[in-house]
């Protein structure tokens, strides 16, 4: 099963590198990154397949929301099978 | 990237995120035949204990779902078989007693509200009946999370008159014992006519007598999503429009459904229905009243309201029904008043009158829908209202609904604050000529007939 992760937020060093570092850390392999910044807004979804998580999916939820809390960043993680029902007939 | 696109996935997000989309309850229905006693305290103990078993882990399925998929589960609520049924020889102190049963059962579990306190008095009422909406204005203002309806009509079975003036009279006393919070024990108490036995919304949620031990339904909303895809879509023709509301619709029920499958399996319940309503909130965004001023109308309540509602609760249900396995409940557009923030602006402009709103019902999912009227309107006067709406759901063979609060010594030009989703709302005017030879005239009024439409 695979997890979407948006991340929004002001530009800066370092975000890609932050985010991929906490997916390795809990075990989640990212299988897509796609990443623009616009007018100083850095936009990224990544998509990661996360079977082989060493937590549980709640716990890798919670882990990238306070990612993004301490580094002035939002991050939203969702199931991809909300995308699939909702996009797909 | 996968079959599902960049901006498919932007869409969600923003919906969620901007849009307010969320699912507004995940209910579940707990069948409570086998709480059966002749005894009043074993009869609560079998209730509190069956309840509290079943829906034992229900917050925390709906927090993790939610967490899961990243969407906001508002509520996690309980409904019963309506009470009156499984009441036997109990008096009207008696289902006092039951009432804060549930209302307990509902805190220990910190569910949002528990519903099914109610009676079906369509043809006519039992002892039991009779005792229970007696006990409605004590039970509703003893206990905090209790809701309580009344089913006083069907189509098949006409209108029990008898049953609307008693409900009128426990309306007024209810607002009179909950006088120092706004009368906000009406908001918790609801009149039906044609009244869904799946339905997972408040206040007129109750687990209907054909319905299983046990059963999980959900409702959806999104009045955000529907208007800001119909802003987005400008100035297009009427069927383009039905069919931004129908793509819309699909996409929001879809998410229901999700939810409805893995709450069902995670607690071990049956699925029951998604109920696809438009519900709205008093926060800005969340309005089904700006749904229709997107479409065209300077203020919700001017003409044509109607026609627009008519094709919007329509097209909400076409593209709602292909994206659930079973589809029920109110599902629709509701219009409260008090919970919709373009409403009360409608309301305050006086672009919206009460007169309006009851045409409007004939159209809608439900009906009129927390309504403050002055705090002396006469008992008679709110029986009369009553029955105009529940007429409107007989005759159409459609469900209606009444849920209004005659504040208790506020009066038109004032509002009153109920706070979160329960909202603000304004005192409408209500007519000042008498219903009152109509309403005492006692009885029912016989089922309407179905040839010779016109």
């Amino acid at each position: 099963m695979k997890a979407v992760i948006s991340v929004t937020g002001k530009d800066g060093v370092g975000i890609v590198a932050k985010v991929s570092v906490k997916c390795a850390e809990c075990g989640a392999n990212i299988v897509d990154i796609s990443q623009t910044v616009l007018d100083g807004y850095f936009a990224m979804i990544l998509i990661a397949e996360v079977s082989g998580l060493n937590i549980q999916f709640g716990d890798f939820v919670d882990a990238m929301t306070s990612l993004g809390n301490e580094n002035g960043l939002r991050i939203h993680t969702m199931h991809e099978d909300i995308f699939n029902s909702m996009h797909r007939i | 990237m996968s079959i599902v696109t960049r901006s498919d996935i932007l869409e969600t997000i923003n919906m969620i995120q901007h849009e307010n989309l969320d699912v507004r309850t995940i209910t579940m229905g707990i069948s409570l035949y086998d709480c059966v006693s002749d005894d009043i305290n074993r009869l609560c103990d079998n209730i509190y204990d069956k309840i509290t078993h079943k829906a034992e882990h229900i917050v925390k399925v709906g927090n993790d779902i939610g967490k899961k998929y990243g969407i906001p589960i508002v509520n996690k609520r309980v409904s019963v078989t309506p009470v009156a049924l499984i009441g036997g020889k109990s008096t009207s102190e008696d289902y006092v007693k039951i009432a804060k049963t549930l209302d307990r059962a509902a805190k220990e579990l910190g569910i949002n509200f528990i519903g099914g306190f109610s009676a079906l008095v369509q043809k006519g009422m039992t002892k039991g009946s009779e005792a229970l909406i007696r006990s409605i204005p004590q039970a509703l203002t003893e206990t905090d999370y209790l809701c309580s309806s009344l089913n006083v009509a069907s189509t098949k079975a006409g209108i029990n008159m008898d049953a609307i003036y008693m409900a009128g009279k426990a309306i007024k006393e209810l607002a009179y014992l909950t006088r120092e919070q706004n009368s906000i024990g009406c908001a918790k108490f609801v009149v039906f006519a044609n009244a869904p036995e799946d339905n997972p919304f408040m206040a007129g949620a109750f687990h209907g007598i054909g319905e299983p031990e046990c059963v999980i339904n959900v409702g959806v909303s999104g009045p955000g999503v529907v208007a800001a895809a119909i802003k987005r879509a400008g100035n297009c023709s009427f069927g383009e429009l039905a069919d931004i509301i129908k793509k819309t619709a699909f996409k929001i029920t879809s998410v229901g459904q999700l939810v409805a499958t893995e709450a069902a399996k995670e607690l071990g319940a049956p699925f029951g229905i998604v109920d696809l309503s438009l519900a709205p909130t008093p926060a800005i965004g969340d309005s089904v009243a700006r749904i229709l001023e997107n479409m065209g109308l300077e203020h919700c309540g001017t003409h044509g309201t109607t026609a627009a509602l008519a094709m919007l609760n329509d097209a909400v249900k076409k593209g709602g029904v292909m994206a659930s396995s079973s589809v029920g409940g109110l599902s629709g557009a509701f219009i409260p008043v008090s919970e919709d923030e373009g409403m009360i602006e409608a309301v305050n402009v006086g672009a919206l009158h009460l007169n309006k709103l009851e045409a409007m019902t004939a159209v809608c999912s439900v009906g009129l829908d927390m309504i403050a009227i002055p705090g002396d309107t006469p008992v008679e006067t709110v029986c009369g209202i009553i029955a105009d709406e529940i007429a409107i759901g007989v005759v159409n063979t459609k469900t209606t609904a009444a849920r209004l609060i005659p504040a208790y010594g506020k009066s038109v030009g004032d509002s009153v604050d109920f706070g979160g989703l329960l909202g603000t709302a304004p005192i409408m005017n209500v007519s000042p000529f008498s219903c009152s030879d109509f309403i005492r005239r006692g009885g029912h009024i016989p089922a309407p007939m179905h040839s010779l439409k016109n």
